[in-house]
């Protein structure tokens, strides 16, 4: 036992240690996340569960745009999907159940994503994010002119669902406790994609991105890959939508519109793509300094403006985004 | 043979017509704007995602000179002069520390300046349209309805715009080491062309182009600053299904595009019209991912 040479002993020892570090990180951000709404005042609490929406949404995007390196301006179509498909299924079914609520905003979502999938991964690079964005709009359209059920420029509204156990446990969502919902389904999510990112599968997508000829040549079949990786993002962004729609108990075309995709890319970059929490710090960031332009400007200040500069100051000077320096680690 | 007849019979002669003029006056604007944003692609690999923020400001720009001097040709030259500036500064300032970079970089900074100018024309101006009236007011009579003629001068003078663009390019000093350099950058540069500086001025023609289609377009439907993202999406559309990077193609691409779109509201909504130009560009993707006006490539 003692007398095992060094240098075997030492790689297992980083990579334990590297393992080890990760994970009590993770449960310290944890720790802070779930003790935050009891310390955080009521509009806080509330400001913390939609960053972590937006957060689910803009990871979903950073399997696209980080690991397969394709930029989708089109993630507002899943989104939306969610929200509406949860507003269905709160809407028709009476009680209004949660999980019900999950299950028809992945199906609308995973309908939207299919479609856009199969066409769109046809094409590459800059005709992807074209291409993803024109689909999205048509999304828009038909939710914006098919008033009859989608209430057109009103939206609809519902009642928040309860929180259910089936048979077992049943009770009112308070701040608190939709809080800690949004934040365990967010953490289920990022650990989810970590490890399939790390699969076989997420290596084949991130050799996608590197270079697709040789993954193609290698016997890949690389659309086939592109299509799972669309429909996947599609189905993880369109659980954000839901989760959105349950918080804020309404489904708006706005949110289908162009501007939820745009905003997503940004989170993005701002955080740094490719290391998926990154962009849901990217999604704190951009909020966080929202409000405090807002605070400070009063609400008239045209805030994207600012932010705007940021965002290209960013690109030429910081392409990593902030958490760009640690995508490595983060991935090891 | 009777039902045949009777459905020729339906079909409303005069308001195909009428569309037919009308689809061909705004896809020669799309074919101007359009045509901007392929030559950039095409020499740059630059999609500006911007481009329909140019048309919006041009237009913007028009209407400030056009109340400050009363001249709409003079708000017409101004408004391209000063939008080339814009964009040559833009170009200078975000696009060439990019150079050399993924392509993909380009679109999300232009996709920044695009918010930038979006949320600034709203600052500035507000969320209410600005109207202007048409330099031309007479009239011709289009079956029922009385035409104006400044429609038809929309179409003549876009088309001569691109006509003169495409001279200059065929037989200019200039345009042709535009041609060299989306030819062969690096060639290019070696024979001693200025490459940086022609990219510079490649992008301030093509804002210049955005904006005079803006300014002439003003008088349609009144000026408001979301209107740049509706004609970006319709000009990458027309940029796709043209074949990305082919002037011919996309001018052609715009017509056709503008001409369905003008027959589809005869009988549905126009905001359900823009469905068409979707369908067309899905049908394009599943048979013809490279274009619908390219050669078939080998």
């Amino acid at each position: 036992m003692t007398s095992a040479p060094l240098s075997k002993s030492m790689p297992l020892k980083t990579k334990l240690s590297h393992t080890a570090v990760f994970w009590i990180g993770f449960c310290v951000v944890m720790a802070l996340l779930i003790v935050a709404p009891l310390v955080l005042p009521e509009y806080w609490r509330r400001f913390l569960t939609e960053i972590l929406i937006w957060g689910l949404l803009a990871m979903s995007s950073d399997i696209l745009i980080g690991y397969t390196g394709m930029v989708s301006f089109g993630h507002s179509a899943f989104f939306g999907l969610g929200m509406y498909g949860a507003a269905a299924a709160l809407l028709i079914v009476s009680p209004p159940n949660l999980w019900l609520a999950i299950l028809f905003g992945l199906g609308g979502a995973a309908g939207a994503a299919l479609f856009v999938a199969y066409f769109s991964t046809r094409l590459r690079d800059i005709y992807f994010a074209i291409t993803t964005l024109i689909f999205s709009q048509i999304f828009y359209v038909i939710i914006f002119t098919w008033t009859e059920v989608t209430g057109g420029e009103n939206g609809l509204i519902f009642s928040r669902p309860h929180f259910t156990i089936p048979f077992l446990y049943d009770t009112r969502f308070s701040t608190a406790t939709l809080h800690w919902f949004v934040l365990s389904v967010v953490a289920g999510s990022y650990v989810l994609l970590r490890r399939i990112m790390q699969s076989p599968f997420g290596m084949v997508l991130q050799s996608i991105r590197e270079n697709e000829a040789r993954t193609r040549a290698i016997g890949y079949p690389v659309e086939r890959y592109k299509i799972v990786a669309v429909m996947l993002s599609g189905l993880f962004a369109g659980l954000a939508g839901v989760l959105y729609a349950v918080q804020n108990q309404f489904a708006a075309a706005e949110f289908v519109f162009f501007t939820t995709s745009g905003d997503t890319v940004i989170f993005n970059v701002m955080g740094g793509i490719g290391t998926l929490v990154g962009p849901i710090v990217g999604a704190g960031f951009f909020q966080l300094l929202r409000e405090l332009l807002s605070r400070i400007f009063g609400d008239q200040f045209p805030y994207l403006i600012p932010l705007g500069v940021i965002f290209i100051v960013m690109i030429i000077f910081l392409p990593q985004g902030l958490l760009g320096f640690a995508r490595r680690w983060l991935n090891r | 043979m009777d039902a045949v007849a009777h459905f020729f019979q339906s079909i409303p002669v005069d308001l195909l017509i009428i569309q037919t003029v009308n689809g061909v006056v705004t896809g020669m604007i799309l074919a101007l704007v359009a045509s901007g944003l392929t030559l950039i692609f095409g020499i740059m690999d630059v999609v500006n995602f911007a481009h329909g923020e140019l048309f919006m400001l041009g237009a913007y720009v028009g209407v400030l000179v056009l109340t400050a001097t009363g001249s709409f040709w003079m708000a017409l030259v101004l408004s391209a002069l000063i939008v080339a500036l814009l964009g040559a500064a833009m170009q200078i300032l975000t696009l060439r520390p990019l150079l050399g970079r993924d392509p993909l970089n380009t679109i999300l900074v232009t996709f920044g300046i695009s918010l930038i100018l979006q949320n600034y024309a709203l600052w500035q101006f507000g969320p209410v349209a600005r109207k202007i009236g048409e330099p031309i007011t007479s009239h011709f009579n289009l079956f029922y309805l009385t035409y104006p003629w400044y429609r038809i001068l929309i179409a003549v003078l876009s088309a001569a715009i691109i006509g003169g663009f495409w001279l200059f390019l065929k037989y200019g000093k200039y345009g042709v080491w535009i041609r060299a350099t989306t030819q062969d950058r690096v060639m290019a540069q070696a024979m001693g062309i200025p490459v940086p500086m022609v990219h510079t001025a490649v992008f301030a023609i093509g804002a210049a182009m955005a904006a005079a289609s803006g300014v002439l377009f003003a008088p349609l439907v009144g000026v408001n600053h979301t209107m740049g993202l509706d004609w970006v999406l319709k000009a990458f559309i027309v940029v796709v299904v043209g074949g990305m990077g082919n002037l011919g193609g996309s001018i052609a691409a715009a017509i056709f595009i503008s001409l369905l779109e003008a027959y589809a509201a005869i009988w549905v909504d126009p905001s359900q019209a823009v469905i068409v130009s979707f369908v067309v560009l899905i049908l394009t993707l599943l048979f013809r991912p490279t274009g619908l006006f390219v050669p078939t490539p080998k």
